[in-house]
């Protein structure tokens, strides 16, 4: 059974192409619309980041109904750091009445990058069983048990780190999602393709459908403060001395040009079953990396 | 052990405001090895109460000072009944369990935190002590090579490292250790890595009702004489 127009594309063999937006801090969602607006015709599907590196915003709930009402197809990014499984069940249930049925499991940020210290760390769960969990929703009863009135279904996938250091244990958490019933996964951030290869070769035996995560990078800078702040984001150094060559200004049109550089050879050499665009601040680029890479406007 | 810091110099100062005669008791176990409330802590710091009441030249506290060889067992408290006979307050530099122990024995007799009671633990090496058990009522170190994923990794998770880790390291902290690594690492000296495939369902917090409390079983340990 298909459950969302995004799984449909996926099982079609397209190139699918994603990207995610990061709502505001505050009530006014005038930026979060119209970035929805902008790539909604563009791409396949758009996550809404759920609290990203744990700093408080708009939900990405929230966001996800917007994301609806404007016509496009939401993604539900749900990590396990704020709510317990009470909660996540509950907002599992909300987002399928709403017609929100892709859901990306994550963990979460530790509490400790973000911008409220203090808080309690939920962690009642983590991704494998976050999984899990909505699979078990899927079977008709909650965590516990007791019967659901009203069944909800779900395309659900998680993330997957293919180039972080210590790989290996990476790739066992992945299997585990895999068994756990993970349809798709979108990537951290790949810089290096000669890792995805490598995992690729290894994640076919596998039957779920892998986007590859495309961070656009804005500067030389940025490129190092992200390898020293922002968890899973391994930059590597060729990029860097890429961005760091270019003159002042010209940082974002260079990163435009490596995301698409990126993404046309994932996408001409068959490598993946499609990309991940995470603009991180700089929604408004997207159509120019799409157009870069030559992949204008997917047909909605 | 259970591990603790002194409190702020200021912030004991503040407390015992109220009160004249305050005993400074000590705790002869945990608190003595973690540094924080032994007998030579006792001693430092009533030299340094009585000296910022000196320098003041306003004070109206007198000190006494004992320390107990356990703060938590009633067993021990009851050496305190002749030292408390004459005093205003207790300054406890026992852990909270100390402290509600007093409490506990003594209802007329108001008892003070000197130390904030932080983790369980051991020590590292000279100085630094190390959180290693959060006490969660399901012990799982069988599984996850002798290192704690519920203590030692920031989130507490139970089915791998989180992406954030790198070079060896927590995301929350750069300065500490990654315990997903740690444990991969460790089950594969043991050939154990198909410990780390398995799937851990969500914990059981109910093992963990609050308070807690233990009776005695008759025969659970009694080496093979149950039936
Ligand atoms: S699993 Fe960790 S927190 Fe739980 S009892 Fe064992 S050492 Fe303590
Ligand atoms: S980096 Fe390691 S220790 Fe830190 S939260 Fe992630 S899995 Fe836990």
């Amino acid at each position: 059974m298909i459950n969302s127009l995004f799984e449909e594309k996926l099982s079609s063999g397209e190139f699918v192409v994603t990207t995610e937006v990061g709502p505001a801090k505050g009530a006014d969602t005038a930026d979060l619309v119209h970035h929805i607006d902008l790539l909604k015709d563009r791409v396949d599907a758009i996550n809404v980041t759920d609290h990203q590196s744990s700093v408080m915003r708009f939900p990405s709930l929230g966001g996800c109904l917007l994301v609806k009402e404007h016509g496009g197809e939401p993604i539900l990014q749900m990590t396990c750091r704020d709510r317990n499984r009470l909660a996540l069940q509950a907002d599992l249930l909300l987002a399928y009445s709403r017609g929100i049925t892709n859901v990306l499991c994550l963990t979460g940020d530790s509490i400790d990058v973000g911008d409220h210290k203090e808080a309690k760390p939920v962690f009642d769960l983590d991704s494998v069983q976050l999984l899990k969990m909505i699979r078990t929703l899927e079977s008709g009863t909650d965590i516990e048990g007791n019967e659901l009135k009203g069944v909800p279904r779900f395309y659900i996938g998680a993330s997957v780190h293919p180039e972080a250091d210590f790989v290996e244990p990476q790739l066992i958490k992945f299997e585990k999602k895999v068994s756990a019933g993970a349809q798709f996964f979108q990537t951290q951030g790949i810089f290096d393709l000669a890792s995805l290869r490598r995992f690729m070769q290894y994640a076919a035996q596998f039957n779920v459908k892998i986007l590859a995560g495309i961070i656009v990078l804005a500067s030389a800078r940025m490129a190092r403060y992200m390898n020293d702040n922002v968890p899973g984001i391994i930059v590597s150094q060729a990029i860097i001395d890429e961005l760091a060559d270019v003159e002042k200004g010209k940082g974002l049109q260079k990163g435009i040009e490596i995301a698409a550089r990126l993404i046309k050879t994932i996408k001409d050499e068959n490598l993946c079953h499609g990309v991940h665009i995470m603009a991180v601040g700089n929604e408004g680029v997207v159509p120019d990396i799409l157009e870069a890479a030559e992949l204008v406007s997917v047909s909605p | 052990m259970i591990v603790a810091e002194q409190k702020p110099f200021e912030e004991i100062k503040q407390m015992i405001s109220p009160y004249g005669r305050v005993l400074i008791l000590g705790c002869g176990t945990c608190m003595t090895v973690c540094d924080a409330g032994g007998e030579r802590e006792v001693s430092f710091l009533h030299s340094a109460l009585r000296l910022a009441q000196t320098k003041s030249g306003n004070g109206t506290h007198s000190f006494s000072e004992y320390t107990l060889k356990r703060q938590c067992d009633p067993e021990f408290l009851d050496l305190l009944v002749d030292k408390i006979a004459d005093v205003d307050v207790v300054l406890s530099l026992g852990c909270g369990i100390g402290v509600q122990a007093i409490a506990e024995r003594f209802p007329d007799l108001p008892v003070l935190p000197g130390v904030n009671t932080s983790f369980m633990g051991m020590t590292k090496e000279s100085g630094v002590w190390d959180e290693r058990c959060a006490a969660c009522g399901d012990c799982r170190l069988d599984e996850t090579a002798g290192i704690c994923p519920i203590t030692r990794c920031t989130k507490g998770i139970l089915n791998g490292p989180c992406a954030g880790t790198k070079n060896g390291k927590c995301e929350a902290n750069k300065d500490m250790d990654c315990a997903w690594i740690l444990i991969y690492q460790r089950l594969e000296t043991l050939h154990q890595l198909e410990r780390m495939r398995r799937y851990y369902p969500p914990r059981n917090f109910r093992t963990i009702p609050r308070p807690k409390r233990i009776l005695r079983q008759a025969s659970i340990n009694a080496g093979g004489s149950d039936d």
